[in-house]
């Protein structure tokens, strides 16, 4: 059968009809643009996140000793722990695949103290390229250098909250002496301000050395207590984390990956425990708006339901005048269709509509995927398909001479 | 007029069952029609008229005997086939008008040449305009199916049928919702139908329309009870003529 006909009768039927079409068909609009908004604001909140945790590095790892021999039944803290050395950093720098920068990792807490002022921090002591690892950026002086390092020189870069405690009269902190409880390092730079990190922490309570100078002036020990790598990618993280255990676990000599005398963590478990909360909530909100969906597809059965009961005698004379029984079948499936496909269509509007209406006036993060718009009106075409095929086919299985009879 | 016979029955008998009991509506019915016959068929309510009716526009299929429509045997086709010889051999014209609901004349009238698929667009508007043209409802083409009177919707149901140009124009109690003077211009229309060799079957249980056909079979108790020539035909113009003049806005019904 001519196709193109059974569209244009279904379209006439449907003109005949408007309100009642548009009605129906704000089912679908609704559940569309609610399915559209809701995966809008579930991605945009995790997004946010994602941007928050690569702020912080998204391809960080980072190898911290651990202690499992727990001697004499007393388990040591990490900080005590001894198994990590430099040569440990040097093998992961020269052979370690898929890492793009590491950086050795030294800590002490103790009292900063300038003039009268003080304030408690603890002293990082790195290389220079933990700036990169941590995509922290200098705002002014400079980063202290891998000669700063080899020297063991007494030289810091600070955070801004360091900076506000300590200089609280505006001076300018680069080419000041601060004391880390008795030792006096100079500043030599100020970090660009990173704010608070997803969890809550200052990133700006910061203050860098070089990690031999921690190590040597405050410390007084050969071992690390940490090293920072960055993989080339975040996607290789995974492959970078297993290149730098080998090695590790060469170097130790441990076969028995349970006996493992450090541990290994990249920023992916982190992204995907804070990504998973947005995750959970995406798929509520999507299901929300999914049942709303096929509410709005129910609708569509019901109205169709009543216009094939309501034109049972146009169905009558139709056949009589020699439509086939899949001709009314596709005339209806056409015009459930052509309202859930155009109520789709609207949708789709009202969605983008909404959506940044959302970020208009309550300022959440929305992001419109393409793949959520083509879901939700692959769902509502399908929708139409199906909620219309009962009615339909209801429609189709008439018999003419009863139909043209019905009162 | 040709001897070329359009439809032919033979023996035709149709049961229906009713719970556990058959009703023999029609009990072996046999004539044929030849093609530009203006034939009424007669019968009280329960003479199987109806059912004949739905046979002979292949809506029903007989329980046994043989339909051959113009050359075609019906009882042996599905019901896609019936559909199909539905479209492109019968012209219905109801009782009821049977016409969409808030639609125009044009629309109405196409809706046959919609289902079929060799007619093209243009085509089906040019036909449906002069099937229109035919029955006198040429100046009202976009006009909506609520906008007319009852002899001006009958008229449109008319050149529905006439649309499609079938072999056969099957007409159930076409003039029943019809006044007087509008049943007889109705009548006025199929006659001059038939004079351009229409075939035509009314279908009715009123004893004045025989006077304005050509042949009236007469059925009861699903047998036919006599088959009978008019020897004079009253012209439905000349009857219209005679009616006492109303207002003067009858003309256009």
């Amino acid at each position: 059968m001519n196709l193109s006909n059974l569209f244009r009768i279904a379209w006439r039927a449907l003109n005949k009809n408007k309100m009642r079409a548009f009605l129906t068909m704000l089912g679908i609009i609704i559940g569309v643009a609610s399915v559209i908004a809701m995966l809008a604001i579930g991605e945009g909140s995790k997004r946010s996140i994602e941007k928050q945790i690569s702020e912080m590095g998204a391809n960080m790892i980072m190898i911290m000793p651990y202690d499992n021999k727990a001697v004499g039944g007393v388990r040591m803290s990490a900080s005590n722990v001894q198994t990590l050395k430099i040569s440990d950093y040097q093998d992961i720098c020269n052979k370690a695949k898929y890492v793009g920068a590491a950086s050795p990792y030294v800590s002490s807490g103790g009292q900063f103290i300038y003039q009268n002022k003080n304030y408690p921090a603890s002293i990082s002591g790195v290389s220079p390229s933990y700036l990169e690892i941590r995509q922290l950026k200098i705002k002014s002086g400079y980063m202290f250098t891998d000669s700063d390092v080899k020297r063991y020189n007494k030289v810091c870069v600070i955070g801004k909250t360091i900076a506000d405690n300590l200089f609280t009269n505006g001076e300018n902190p680069v080419g000041k002496i601060i004391r880390f409880n008795s030792i006096p390092f100079q500043i030599i730079g100020v970090l660009e301000s990173k704010g608070y990190n997803s969890m809550g922490m200052d990133q700006d309570e910061i203050v860098l050395a070089p990690y031999t100078a921690v190590q040597k002036r405050i410390l007084a020990i050969d071992y690390l207590h940490g090293v920072f790598c960055s993989a080339e990618t975040e996607d290789l993280a995974p492959k970078a984390v297993e290149s730098i255990t080998q090695i590790l676990a060469k170097n130790h000599n441990i076969s028995n990956p349970d006996d493992y005398d450090f541990e290994i963590r990249s920023q992916e478990e982190l992204s995907s425990m804070l990504t998973s909360t947005s995750d959970m909530m995406t798929i509520l909100l999507a299901c929300v708006a999914g049942i709303s969906l096929l509410v709005g597809g129910i609708g569509i059965m019901n109205i169709m339901y009543v216009s094939v009961t309501e034109r049972i005698k146009e169905i009558g004379l139709r056949m009589s005048v020699g439509a086939r029984e899949r001709d009314i079948l596709v005339q209806f499936l056409i015009e459930s269709v052509l309202i859930s496909i155009t109520g789709g269509l609207i949708g789709v509007i009202f969605g983008f509509l909404s959506s940044y209406g959302v970020k208009l006036f309550a300022g959440w993060p929305v992001f419109i995927e393409a793949w959520s718009v083509v879901l939700s009106f692959v769902v509502c075409s399908a929708i139409g398909i199906f909620f219309g095929w009962y009615p339909a086919r209801k429609a189709a299985g008439l018999d003419p001479i009863e139909a043209l009879r019905y009162e | 007029m040709s001897d070329k016979k359009i439809i032919e029955l033979n023996n035709i008998k149709r049961n229906f069952q009713v719970g556990t009991e058959t009703v023999h509506a029609l009990k072996g019915i046999s004539f044929s029609i030849e093609e530009g016959q203006f034939v009424t068929i007669m019968g009280k309510s329960g003479s199987g008229k109806s059912t004949l009716l739905n046979i002979l526009g292949c809506l029903d299929s007989p329980s046994s005997g043989n339909y051959l429509l113009d050359g075609s045997s019906v009882q042996s086709m599905n019901k896609d086939q019936r559909a199909r010889i539905r479209n492109q051999k019968i012209g219905f014209v109801f009782q009821n008008y049977n016409l969409l609901a808030n639609t125009t004349a044009i629309e109405n009238v196409e809706l046959p040449l919609m289902y079929n698929p060799e007619v093209s667009t243009s085509e089906r508007e040019k036909r449906a305009i002069e099937a229109l043209q035919r029955v006198e409802l040429g100046d009202r083409l976009y006009h909506k199916s609520n906008q007319m009177s009852g002899g001006q919707m009958q008229r449109v149901a008319i050149a529905r049928a006439l649309v499609n140009n079938p072999a056969v124009i099957l007409a159930d109690e076409a003039t029943g919702n019809l006044d007087t003077r509008t049943s007889y211009s109705i009548l006025k229309l199929l006659q001059q139908l038939h004079k351009e060799g229409r075939t035509i079957i009314f279908v009715t249980h009123n004893n004045e329309i025989t006077s304005f056909s050509q042949r009236n079979i007469v059925l009861r108790d699903g047998k036919i009870l006599s088959d009978t020539y008019n020897p004079t035909i009253l012209s439905a113009a000349e009857a219209l003529e005679k009616l006492p003049k109303e207002e003067d806005e009858e003309e256009t019904l």
